[in-house]
């Protein structure tokens, strides 16, 4: 963006902002970005006492570096940053971040863009951000994604390796996503399975939720570290609790109220999506609160279930998307566990049945004792 | 010549466990079906039937995985009938010749049923593998149940099933568990009413009072 400011001969670590400034120049008011400044430290899950640090933090912030790096995506991590629809103070804070190489928005291209960030790793080791967008493949050499010239591998391990911290953006840069789903024909992984070596920071979703990484930057202006995280690298702030209790629909799901079938009168209704295979019940996201788009919705209120696009590797272990359970492995498409397990019922009745008829009729069986004679008294009861 | 006596095979804790397994069992079916597919079976989002029918099943479930500790202890301090030992009929070579001497009656290529006191060899050794599965249902189940509280002490127990399995494929396995499990309770009711025609050793209401008639030794 417009850097206001920029001065040549300091480094862009040290660039100091009017952060003040800039906000009036954007035609924010001070009272909307205390109420940001609050929205924040809800996000972040801190009291709302951290409010003014957090104001106060933004204030004097000096410019971190960031790289964003993108590899195998549909850029829909971009897209989900791009598409605020008015500026809003958010966007601002992102401004603060001297965003020295992205490859959708970047001007510079070819030698010189790459000399950019070059430069970065070079000079600001171990103090700048790296954002990496898609997923990284592994198969035949890492042939599968190359920017000039280097694989995917190669610049992670170099940009990542080198970085304060990774945030990677996206179920695909966390753990592989949609090109990683089965058979996964470019052997795409995550960054922190490309580079083991590298801190990093998961924010998957897909697309991630612009508020989470804008939460997390302000996370790490504020404190200077990342968020504490779960057991798949995610910030507990935004992953720390399930899709399904904090779901608008989850009263009727406690009451007992379902859509059955798409377009019947509990899903005009807004039942709840259990049935149609919501998978809220098993993902952890922020989704319920945050929602999309400043806000706007998110895909429970729009009455498609829960896809689990924040759970690792969702493709292959959340589906079916619009049933609850898979079919069970080895047996046709269209048998499902129920149809299965009750053949296997009735099955079992019937060859009992069958054997107790042979049995009734057969009769005259003898028990084996130590002694068979001893049995006899046994039969003078028949 | 050895007449039948009357002997006390099971003790109350086997009997117990016994029934609070079918009990729970028939319970957690019942709810896990409405679980599976769930109906809209209340008129207004305050009334709470889901909200039960989950938290019958997750009593019953306490209920079941207790008993089934209780009957795994007691297998290690009970009679020789509830012992271990038993469920392992396959381990030595004169248990084995029981089992194969029950399988022909089974199958009708023998008439003889050989003469038992406590659980029938092929029954132990098919109760070992009921073990198995009341231990898959146990374990799938509360790694489910960790679901709704990660981190607690369920999430880092039973929930690291979640990195071996997703929760789809454990879902699935709790669900198709479920009908092994009643296949083999159809199975059970059938071959205990064979059994108390056949062996005529009371062999049902052993189950209630615990004694069975036997021959004498
Ligand atoms: C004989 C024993 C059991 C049977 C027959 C049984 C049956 C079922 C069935 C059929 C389902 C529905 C699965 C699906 O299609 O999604 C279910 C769900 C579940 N069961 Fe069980 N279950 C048993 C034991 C247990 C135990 C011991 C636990 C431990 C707490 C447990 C916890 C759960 C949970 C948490 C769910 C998912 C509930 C939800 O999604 O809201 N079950 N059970
Ligand atoms: S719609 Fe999905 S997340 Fe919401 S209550 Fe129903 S199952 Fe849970």
């Amino acid at each position: 963006m417009d850097n206001n400011g920029y001065d040549d001969k300091k480094s862009a670590a040290e660039q100091h902002y009017d952060f003040p400034q800039m906000l009036a120049e954007r035609g924010v008011s001070r009272r909307e970005f205390m109420k940001f400044c609050s929205a924040m430290s809800a996000a972040l899950a801190l009291p709302v006492t951290f409010a003014p640090k957090i104001a106060q933090a933004l204030d004097e912030v000096k410019r971190p570096t960031l790289v964003w790096l993108e590899f195998q995506s549909c850029t829909g991590d971009t897209e989900a940053l791009l598409r605020a629809a008015s500026p809003t103070v958010a966007e601002i804070v992102l401004d603060i971040l001297s965003v020295d190489y992205a490859e959708t928005i970047m001007t510079a291209a070819g030698h010189l863009a790459e000399a950019n960030l070059d430069k970065v790793v070079k000079e600001e080791k171990g103090k700048y951000i790296a954002v990496v967008e898609g997923s990284i493949p592994l198969k035949d050499g890492g042939v599968y994604c190359c920017i000039a010239g280097k694989t995917a591998l190669e610049r992670a391990t170099e940009v990542c390796g080198g970085a304060f911290a990774t945030i990677a953006v996206g179920t695909c840069a966390s753990y592989g996503g949609l090109p990683a789903a089965a058979p996964n024909p470019t052997g795409a992984v995550g960054v922190k399975e490309a580079v083991p070596g590298a801190t990093v920071l998961n924010l998957p979703g897909c697309p991630l939720n612009a508020d989470n990484l804008t939460a997390t930057i302000v996370h790490f202006l504020l404190f200077k570290k990342l968020p504490a995280t779960d057991g798949f690298g995610r910030p507990l702030f935004a992953y720390g609790k399930r899709i399904h209790d904090n779901c608008e629909r989850r009263p009727h799901f406690d009451a007992g109220q379902y859509v059955e079938k798409w377009g019947d009168e509990g899903h005009r209704k807004g039942f709840c999506l259990y049935r149609m295979g919501c998978k809220g019940p098993e993902t952890y996201h922020n989704c319920p609160s945050q929602r999309y788009n400043e806000k706007t919705s998110w895909p429970v209120a729009s009455g498609h279930g829960c896809a689990g696009c924040s759970e690792p590797m969702f493709w292959d272990r959340m589906t079916p998307l619009y049933r609850r359970l898979p079919n069970v492995p080895g047996f046709g498409i269209e048998s499902t566990a129920d149809k299965i397990g009750l053949g296997l019922a009735v099955g079992t009745a019937a060859i009992f049945a069958g054997h107790g008829i042979i049995s009734a009729v057969r009769g005259e069986d003898k028990m084996e004792g130590k002694k068979r004679e001893d049995l006899k008294h046994d039969k003078d009861r028949r | 010549m050895s007449k039948l006596v009357i002997k006390y095979v099971w003790e109350l804790p086997v009997r117990v466990t016994h029934w609070l397994n079918m009990v729970a069992i028939l319970t957690l079916t019942a709810t896990g079906l409405l679980i599976a597919h769930p109906m809209t079976l209340a008129g207004s989002p305050s009334q709470f039937v889901m909200g039960w029918i989950r938290f019958v099943h997750f009593v019953a479930a306490y209920m079941f995985a207790i008993s089934l500790a209780s009957r795994i202890y007691w297998s290690l301090v009970g009679n020789r009938y509830s012992s271990w030992r038993t469920f392992f009929p396959y381990l030595n070579p004169e248990d084995r010749q029981q089992m194969w001497a029950t399988l022909r009656y089974y199958t009708f290529l023998s008439r003889k049923l050989p003469h038992v006191v406590g659980h029938n060899s092929v029954a132990a050794a098919a109760y070992s593998l009921v073990f198995l599965l009341y231990l898959g249902m146990i374990c799938t189940g509360f790694a489910l149940y960790s679901e709704h509280a990660p981190g607690g002490f369920y999430a880092l127990t039973f929930g690291q099933l979640r990195h071996l399995f997703s929760n789809q494929t454990l879902r699935l396995l709790h669900h198709c568990f479920m009908w092994l499990l009643l296949g083999f309770a159809i199975q059970h009711v059938y071959s205990c009413w064979l059994m108390d025609i056949k062996e005529r050793g009371g062999i049902i209401s052993s189950m209630f009072s615990g004694y069975k008639s036997v021959e004498e030794d």
